[in-house]
């Protein structure tokens, strides 16, 4: 007997973990779920497991301290061998993990697994996504820079709109009155210790599940969960027409990690680490703070909600999405399985995927902030100013010197937060505009302290200027009205139509 | 090798006392209790410990200087940046706070706090078109701090000022958050009534939109 086998029968007789073991991996499960549909949920284990190694690689050098840690991530970056690559293969895994997360919550959801017996299982899933997400906030808090900084600023201001507990919430999270070193190491402690250890507690009872209650089976239109029933009808499936786990179904897992775990490594040795951009000094104001992609769609929404909606939305959505996670599996534990006998649920997940991907994308493009630069990096388009009077060239100063640039496009480039100007003069008239700019409003504040008349003046006279392409200039119906003593004849204007129709 | 370590069966246990099962179950219960006792015992303090920055608050407040008041003139505004003086070595440089001094006439200052109202953001300040801008979610001020336009829901937070000695000095130390103390000030360019912020100083002789009470400013 060769030494190997000796030493092998001598743990195994002291540990005994041989049969446990191979009842779990040798349980049969049905053949139809030996599917690449299946795989999501153990290639988020194995992001799982890369994280936490990547992590403790990390932690070797990282140091957790307001003052320090940025220089640490340097050091990563630029002095240790491959350092640079752990931090690279550390961020892209979390982004991985979320995605791969997400998927497997969709898949699990479509494929109906949440229902009887499986609710527990499902539950303990969002708990487990609400730890990814906490793992990947927190994750990038440690990436202590200008982003962190800001992003936990506006944690801060988040939980400052919580009422009667808010300031106490506040000072919670920061460990002290300003967003410092406290703060730091209480982020560390739960991004290394706390959300982790539960993390992997929760995966383990989760896995656990899996294997007692058996893999989720595929959805037949018309086979109906029953709590009475299903029980018998599953060891039926899986004894008569099933297949032990390994090695027949767990192939397409291993081949499946392996694949995530190199598009991972493909990523951070193509794109590289993640940051960290400037050093979190806040006196340091020149900075545009944005968060992480995965909480991208979060700051979309809260540049959108109305001012009246948006401490009742932030507090009160989430606890009811949550809420409501929990609670299907209860509402609807039982009944069909397919997704095609349950519309409403492929329509929900279609609504969630395309609001989060319109959400995201304007979370890119940030069409609600004012380029800060624009007034000063973007210069007037030569063709605005082609065949311009004095006056009107002296409104270009204007508008670029009052950092209307900022908020307004010229040409495609400029601020989006207020429509585009180019064409401006085709939509209000000299008066129109004259108001608009003096008293402000839809969302534009008021100029007329800022400028004085003769500004206001060549300002007005250069964007009046703005009709291209030999488009007619707005007109002002009343004047024809005033001049003719009647409706001009082809007007489409409204007898008393005006205050309807005024610009606000 | 030969050995053998498979547990003995049932029958080869010795029989066990029912009496001696109660005794030790009652038992067993009672060192569970003494468990709890202790755990509760030496996880209140810390609960106190965890929750130390909300006892510590009221401290969290000192006058500090910001500069000579000579280095402010009337109808400028001009970023400054203090040591927070509630500081770790460890800190580094996120102790630096940065704030805006707004001097309106010889001796007269308001300081506003660098955070947007809305979610915190630092503003940025526009000498020429006299506003305050903020890069995150677009909120906009005016020069006395009020809203102008965007999300947030109040004007700009203020600390309290003072001078002394030729020094301006802040009563600074706690990041402003909607429900804090900076909250409780209302900004000087807001006029507050029942809690909601009607129009500003800066645009009260601007009559609303005739006919209708829309308001003419964003």
């Amino acid at each position: 007997m060769a030494w190997y086998k000796d030493t092998y029968d001598w743990l195994e007789r002291r540990l005994q973990l041989e049969k446990p073991i191979k009842d779990a991996v040798m349980h049969p499960v049905p053949t139809r779920t030996a599917s690449w549909w299946y795989v999501f949920g153990s290639a988020s284990l194995t992001l799982l497991i890369l994280q936490v190694v990547t992590g403790i690689l990390l932690a070797l050098v990282y140091v957790p301290s307001g003052g320090h840690a940025w220089q640490t991530l340097q050091v990563l970056n630029y002095q240790l061998p491959l350092g640079w690559f752990l931090r690279a293969m550390h961020g892209w895994g979390s982004n991985f993990m979320v995605a791969v997360v997400l998927i497997h919550m969709a898949q699990v959801f479509l494929f109906g697994a949440y229902k009887f017996p499986r609710e527990l299982t499902w539950i303990l899933g969002v708990f487990m996504l609400l730890l990814t997400l906490g793992m990947a906030f927190t994750g990038q808090v440690l990436r202590f820079d200008q982003d962190a900084y800001w992003g936990l600023a506006i944690g801060a201001s988040i939980m400052g709109r919580v009422p009667f507990v808010g300031g106490a919430l506040v000072d919670i999270m920061l460990g002290g009155p300003i967003i410092g070193s406290e703060t730091l190491t209480r982020f560390f402690a739960l991004h290394v210790f706390v959300i982790p250890g539960i993390l992997l507690f929760f995966t383990a009872l989760h896995v656990w599940m899996v294997v007692v209650l058996g893999v989720n089976e595929w959805p037949v239109p018309g086979r109906i969960v029953r709590r009475s029933t299903y029980m018998r009808e599953y060891h039926e499936l899986t004894h008569k027409d099933g297949l032990p786990f390994v090695p027949e179904a767990v192939w397409k897992d291993l081949f499946f990690s392996a694949a995530i775990l190199f598009a991972v490594a493909f990523c951070a040795a193509v794109f590289g680490p993640y940051g960290p951009t400037g050093v979190p000094d806040p006196s340091i104001i020149q900075t545009v703070p944005k968060p992480d992609f995965f909480f991208l769609w979060i700051y979309t929404v809260l540049s959108y909600l109305p001012p009246s909606m948006e401490t009742p939305f932030i507090l009160i959505v989430p606890a009811v999405a949550v809420a409501i996670l929990i609670a299907l599996p209860f509402v609807a534990g039982v009944g069909e399985k397919s997704w095609w006998r349950r519309p409403i649920a492929v329509f929900a997940v279609m609504f969630i995927a395309v609001c989060f991907s319109v959400f995201t994308q304007l979370g890119t493009s940030t069409p609600w902030s004012p380029h800060m630069s624009a007034w000063s990096g973007a210069a007037v388009p030569v063709e605005y100013l082609h065949s311009r009077t004095p006056l009107e060239r002296r409104g270009a100063l204007v508008f670029q010197q009052k950092q209307c640039r900022n908020c307004h496009a010229l040409g495609g480039v400029g601020g989006q937060r207020g429509p585009e100007l180019g064409d401006v003069a085709t939509r209000l008239t000299e008066d129109q505009m004259i108001r608009q700019v003096l008293l402000g409003g839809g969302n534009m504040p008021a100029y007329g302290s800022a400028l004085s008349p003769t500004e206001t003046t060549a300002l007005v006279r250069f964007l009046d200027t703005m009709h291209p392409n030999y488009q007619p200039a707005a007109g002002d119906a009343s004047r024809g009205v005033v001049q003719t003593g009647d409706v001009p004849p082809h007007s489409t204007v409204e007898r008393g139509g005006g205050e309807q129709n005024a610009p606000h | 090798m030969d050995e053998s370590l498979t547990t003995p069966s049932p029958e080869h246990e010795p029989q066990r006392d029912e009496a001696g099962i109660s005794r030790r179950t009652f038992l067993m219960k009672v060192g569970i209790a003494l468990n709890a006792i202790v755990g509760i015992a030496i996880a209140t303090p810390v609960v106190v410990y965890l929750v130390g920055p909300v006892l510590r608050r009221g401290e969290y407040r000192h006058w500090i200087s910001v500069g000579d008041v000579s280095e402010f003139h009337p109808g400028e505004t001009k970023l400054v940046t203090f040591r927070n003086p509630f500081r770790h070595e460890t800190d580094g440089d996120t102790a630096n706070v940065p704030a805006y001094v707004r001097c309106t006439a010889p001796g007269k200052f308001v300081v506003f706090a660098i955070n947007c109202a809305h979610l915190g953001c630092p503003v940025r300040w526009f000498s020429e078109s006299q506003l305050f801008m903020c890069p995150c979610h677009g909120g906009v001020y005016y020069a006395d701090g009020s809203r102008a336009s965007g999300p947030p829901e109040r004007g700009l937070f203020t600390y309290e000022a003072r001078i002394e000695g030729g020094q301006l000095m802040i009563d600074a130390g706690q990041m402003p958050t909607l429900s804090n103390r900076a909250m409780a000030v209302p900004c000087p360019g807001s006029v507050q009534t029942n809690g909601t912020q009607v129009a500003t100083n800066l645009v009260t002789r601007i009559a609303p939109w005739p006919g209708t009470k829309t308001p003419t400013i964003g």
